[in-house]
């Protein structure tokens, strides 16, 4: 890593040459295109970000294996550091180590149930696959704060989130998945 | 065409690397029933298990991707993921029948749901394990998705077993049909027996014993006896395959065979 280093010195075409820690901050503003209240920092799918010379690479790691939003992500990290003038970019996938629901920040979390979301409970990913019909740990509504609420379906309006419903307010919810 | 005619000439390219036409065979066997379950979008029974069976159709169609992608790797001919899902035809195909079975009735899409995800889970769970890194990781994404599945086919084997007297009938009927395709999943081909004895591939008959555990224990629950004695029809994974298969291929190529090279 000396290398990258002693390169940022020289002047670049760019106003200002790339530097790790103002590409991560350029990520910040990148959003989940289908949770877009999140960021792909809050949502943890940024692996890692190299900075040689000029050539910035970006990896990311898919939610889930078909998740149709990976390509979308990748074409949007590429417009927003082309917006500031960096050019030579590499955006890699990487599926190992697999992503999981541990990797999402907590301002990410507290961000999803504001927005109508319940974050994922760590610890409650469905590793028990002989535990069925088995209750899950009591999910918060995020709209009246319940725990009174009960799963509808595993499978909901997108890979990463299950359908719930409130048992006190009667509202139907997305709930983000646990996936350890 | 008849699933008992010999192999037939039109093989899949041979190739140096042992593990390519294995990895080609789960790329082609996660493509073809995703196909088969995307075949349900906008018909399911009800709205919710409409989204689960659309939910799984892209869980094993990202799983496919993964596959395709490093079996063109592996051939290292210049051949794409796109070249291998749409430009071969039935005969190179190498999904066991199962899979390309049509969807029936609700209650024969979850026999055949459960029949594959509970051998998907339990080779998941081997190959995450094994020696190449690059299946082990693709194997290890796929596990946790592939517990949902599970979870799903099997608690739904239960409700229309231990259902209704019309959802039990349903079940019998796709259960008599439907389980003796059950048996090629873990019955080796010469390619992968050899692939086994390399160790690059877990050894079928270890994952029986928890395969079988599993479906007892569902279909106990389910107030169904387990099938016994039921003849293994194979083929599919040496390219002979039902008829089922050139409509299906006919449908998911169709793009790519009329305008050929088209790209969005």
């Amino acid at each position: 890593m000396n290398e990258p280093t002693a390169t940022t010195q020289q002047p670049s075409a760019t106003s200002q040459a790339p530097t790790a820690d103002k590409i991560w901050q350029l990520l910040e503003e990148v959003s989940d295109p289908e949770v877009p209240v999140l960021s792909i920092l809050d949502l943890g799918i940024v692996r890692a970000v190299l900075v040689e010379g000029e050539r910035v690479t970006v990896t990311i790691t898919p939610t889930y294996s078909g998740c149709p939003a990976m390509g979308a992500i990748a074409t949007d990290i590429r417009l927003r550091l082309l917006a500031e003038g960096y050019t030579q970019l590499t955006i890699t996938n990487q599926i190992s180590p697999a992503w999981t629901t541990d990797w999402m920040s907590q301002a990410g979390r507290d961000k999803l149930e504001a927005y109508g979301i319940a974050p994922p409970i760590d610890g409650t990913a469905t590793g028990h696959v002989l535990n069925l019909f088995g209750k899950d740990t009591a999910v918060r509504c995020p709209l009246c704060k319940s725990a009174n609420t009960h799963l509808v379906s595993q499978f909901g309006s997108t890979a990463c989130k299950a359908l719930y419903q409130c048992d006190d307010c009667r509202e139907p919810f997305d709930y983000f998945k646990c996936h350890a | 065409m008849s699933a008992t005619q010999p192999e037939p000439a039109v093989a899949a390219a041979p190739t140096a690397n042992p593990l390519f036409p294995f990895v080609l065979q789960l790329a082609d066997t996660s493509l073809i029933l995703a196909h088969r379950l995307s075949e349900w979008c906008g018909h399911g029974p009800v709205l919710e298990q409409d989204l689960a069976l659309a939910n799984i159709a892209l869980d094993l169609l990202g799983e496919a991707r993964s596959y395709y992608q490093y079996a063109a790797e592996l051939e290292g001919r210049g051949r794409t993921e796109d070249d291998l899902a749409y430009l071969r035809s039935a005969v190179e195909y190498r999904n066991p029948l199962l899979v390309e079975q049509p969807n029936g009735d609700f209650a024969y899409t979850i026999v055949r749901q459960f029949l594959f995800d509970n051998f998907h889970y339990q080779l998941l769970k081997g190959l995450k394990d094994g020696p190449d890194t690059q299946l082990a990781a693709i194997a290890e994404k796929s596990l946790k998705e592939a517990a949902y599945h599970l979870k799903w086919s099997s608690e739904w084997m239960i409700r229309l077993g231990d259902g209704t007297p019309e959802s039990r009938q349903r079940l019998d009927k796709a259960i008599a049909t439907l389980w003796r395709f059950s048996g090629e999943l873990t019955t080796p081909t010469a390619a992968e027996t050899n692939l086994q004895e390399l160790g690059l591939v877990p050894d079928y008959a270890a994952l029986l014993p928890a395969m079988q555990a599993h479906t007892a224990h569902v279909l106990a629950e389910a107030t169904v006896p387990v099938p016994e004695g039921v003849f293994a029809q194979q083929g599919g994974k040496s390219g002979r395959h039902s008829e089922h298969l050139g409509y299906l291929l006919t449908e998911l190529q169709y793009m790519q065979r009329t305008y050929p090279g088209l790209t969005w």
